[in-house]
C-alpha cells in the first residue's frame, strides 16, 4: 500500500516537473524568436534605407560607380539571404553576408567624406545618421539574441532537460557570429583629420 | 550585470521603496498621534483645578479625547504621498518647464531620438518618452513609476555639447535607472520629500495660531511628573517637525549617491563603451554654471548634481553627506579603467 502512494506520488512529481520544463523550453524558445525579429526589423530597415542613400549621393559621385555598386550588391546579396534565415540555419550566412555590407558601405562612406558639399546640400549627413543608428541597433539586438539563444541551446542540452526538448520541438539555434577573421576585422572608416562634431 | 544581480538588486530596491513608505508613515502618526498625546496630557487635568463649576465645565469641554490631529495628518499625508507618487513623474518634468518630443525637428534631436531607441534595445526595455529641458547646462535625469512608465529628460545644453558616443552614455547612465528600479525609489523620494516639506511647514503655521489661542484660554497650572513628561514630548515633537524636512532630503541624497557608480557600470555595459560615458561627464562637470530649470527637490535624480557647486570635487565627511552624487572624478576615473579593462580584455567588469 505504502509502495503504491509512493510510486503515485512519484509520478505526479515527475508529471509536474516534466510540465513546468515544457513550459519553461516554450517560454525560452519564445524569448529567442522575439530576440531574431528585433534584428530582422532592424535589418530590414538597413537594407531599406541603403537605397535611398546611394540615390542621394549618387549624382554627385558619378565617376565613383564601382564603390556604389559593390554597396548595391552586398545590399541585394543581405536582402536575398535574409528571406530565409532563421534562428535554427542561415544566421551565419547572413553575418557574414551583412559584414561585408558593413565594410562596402565603409568604404562609400570614405568617398562620401571627400566630397563636403555633399553633406551640407542634400539629406546625405541625416541618411548616414539614420545608418548608425540602425547598424548600433543591430548589434545591441545581436547581444540580446546571442544572450538568449545561449541559454535557449544549453537549456534543452541539459540533464533531464534533454528528456523533454523533443516534445517541445526545441533545436539547437545559430548563434549570430563572425567566424572568418578577417571579417572580424572592422573597417576603420573616419579617416578624416578634423575632430569629431 | 548578470541576472542574479539584477533582481538582487531589484529587490533591493522595493525593500529600500517598502522601508521607506513605512518610515514615512510612522513620521507621520507621530506628527499626528503626538501632537494629540501631548495636547490630550496638556487638558487631562483642566477642569480639575479649583475654579468655579462653570469654568471647570467649559474647561472639560476642551480635554482633547479624540486624536483629531493624528487621523488627520495621516490621512493627508497617505493622501498626499499617493498623489505624489501617481503625479510625481510629470510634476517633477512640469516643474523643470520640459517639453515631450514627439516629433524631432532638428538634427540633433533625431540623434537624441535614436540614441534613445539604440539604448531601449541594449537594455531590453520598452523606449521611455523623451522631454527636453529648455536650459544651457547640460545636464539629464530619468523618472517615472514603473520601467514601462518611464522618462527621460535631457536638457537643450546637452544636445548640444556632447557627441554621439557621449550622449549615448549618458542615455544609457538614465536607462541603467530605470531598469535597475532606482527611478521608482527615487520619484518615490522626491514625492515624499516634498510632502514632509508641506506637513512639516503647515504644522508650523498651526503651532503657531494654536499656541496664541491656548494662551489666550490660560489652561490650568502643570506640575509633577506628568508635566515634565508633556515637556519632553512636546521638545522631541517640536524638533521632529523642524528636522524632518532636512533629514529627509538628506536620506534622499544618501540614497541616491550609492546608486550612481552602479548606474555607470550599467550603462557601460549598455554601451560597451565605458569611454563616451567618461568623456560627458567630464563636459559635464566642465560647464559649472547651475541648471537652473532644475529645483533642488530633483536634483537626486539627475546626472550630475544640477546645483553646480563645486563640491563634487571634494571628498571627506560634510561634502559626501551633502552631495547628490559621488566626486566625479572617481566616477571618471572607474569609467576609465573599465575602458582600460574592456581594451584589454574585451569583457566589461561588473564593477571596479
Amino acid at each position: 500500500m505504502f509502495m503504491t502512494w509512493l510510486f503515485l506520488a512519484l509520478i505526479v512529481i515527475a508529471l509536474v516537473w516534466a510540465i513546468s520544463a515544457y513550459n519553461k523550453l516554450i517560454a525560452l524558445k519564445g524569448n529567442t524568436i522575439n530576440a531574431w525579429k528585433q534584428i530582422d526589423v532592424q535589418l530590414k530597415r538597413r537594407h531599406d534605407l541603403i537605397p535611398n542613400l546611394v540615390e542621394a549621393v549618387k549624382g554627385a559621385m558619378e565617376f565613383e560607380r564601382e564603390t556604389l555598386e559593390a554597396v548595391i550588391q552586398a545590399r541585394n546579396q543581405a536582402v536575398k539571404i535574409q528571406a530565409d534565415a532563421m534562428p535554427t540555419g542561415g544566421v551565419q550566412q547572413l553575418a557574414a553576408a551583412e559584414a561585408a555590407l558593413s565594410s562596402a558601405l565603409g568604404r562609400l562612406n570614405v568617398v562620401v567624406e571627400r566630397y563636403p558639399d555633399l553633406k551640407a546640400t542634400s539629406n546625405v549627413a541625416q541618411l548616414q545618421e539614420e545608418l548608425t543608428s540602425t547598424e548600433n541597433r543591430v548589434s545591441f539586438a545581436r547581444q540580446l539574441y546571442n544572450d538568449t539563444a545561449t541559454t535557449y541551446n544549453v537549456k534543452q542540452q541539459q540533464f533531464p532537460w534533454n528528456m523533454i526538448a523533443g516534445f517541445a520541438k526545441a533545436e539547437p539555434v545559430e548563434l549570430w557570429e563572425i567566424t572568418d577573421e578577417q571579417e572580424r576585422e572592422v573597417p576603420k572608416v573616419d579617416l578624416s583629420m578634423k575632430p569629431k562634431e | 550585470m548578470s541576472d542574479a544581480n539584477l533582481f538582487e538588486q531589484q529587490a533591493a530596491n522595493r525593500r529600500r521603496s517598502a522601508i521607506l513608505v513605512a518610515i514615512f508613515l510612522l513620521f507621520f502618526a507621530w506628527i499626528g498621534f503626538g501632537g494629540d498625546l501631548i495636547f490630550h496630557l496638556y487638558t487631562t487635568d483642566a477642569g480639575t483645578s479649583s475654579y468655579s463649576p462653570q469654568v471647570r465645565e467649559d474647561a472639560a469641554s476642551y480635554r482633547h479625547m479624540f486624536p483629531w490631529f493624528g487621523v488627520c495628518a495621516t490621512l493627508l499625508g497617505v493622501a498626499m504621498a499617493w498623489w505624489g507618487w501617481k503625479k510625481g513623474p510629470k510634476e517633477i518634468l512640469w516643474a523643470t518647464g520640459a517639453w515631450e518630443m514627439i516629433e524631432p525637428s532638428r538634427a540633433e534631436e533625431k540623434v537624441l531620438v535614436n540614441v534613445v531607441e539604440e539604448m531601449a534595445i541594449a537594455s531590453g526595455l520598452p523606449r521611455p518618452t523623451v522631454w527636453i529641458i529648455p536650459d544651457r547646462d547640460p545636464n539629464a535625469f530619468a523618472t517615472g513609476t514603473a520601467v514601462d512608465e518611464a522618462h527621460v529628460a535631457v536638457t537643450e545644453g546637452l544636445l548640444d555639447t556632447l557627441n554621439r558616443d557621449e550622449l549615448q552614455g549618458v542615455v544609457a547612465h538614465e536607462m541603467a535607472h530605470i531598469r535597475n528600479h532606482d527611478v521608482k525609489l527615487m520619484t518615490l523620494l522626491a514625492a515624499l520629500v516634498g510632502v514632509m516639506a508641506l506637513i512639516a511647514d503647515g504644522t508650523r503655521r498651526l503651532i503657531w495660531y494654536g499656541g496664541v489661542g491656548r494662551r489666550r484660554g490660560g489652561g490650568g497650572g502643570k506640575k509633577g511628573g506628568a508635566g515634565a513628561l508633556v515637556a519632553i514630548l512636546l521638545i522631541a515633537w517640536l524638533f521632529s517637525v523642524i528636522l524632518a524636512p532636512i533629514v529627509s532630503r538628506l536620506l534622499a541624497l544618501g540614497v541616491s549617491r550609492k546608486r550612481e557608480f552602479l548606474a555607470d557600470a550599467t550603462a557601460a555595459q549598455f554601451t560597451r563603451n565605458p569611454a563616451g560615458l567618461a568623456s560627458a561627464l567630464r563636459k559635464i562637470e566642465d560647464a559649472a554654471e547651475p541648471t537652473k530649470a532644475i529645483k533642488r527637490g530633483t536634483a537626486h535624480l539627475c546626472i550630475a548634481d544640477p546645483a553646480g557647486r563645486r563640491l563634487t570635487h571634494k571628498q571627506g565627511r560634510v561634502a559626501n553627506l551633502l552631495a547628490t552624487h559621488p566626486p566625479m572624478a572617481l566616477r571618471i576615473a572607474r569609467l576609465k579603467a573599465m575602458a582600460y579593462q574592456y581594451d584589454k580584455t574585451g569583457e566589461i567588469p561588473e564593477a571596479v
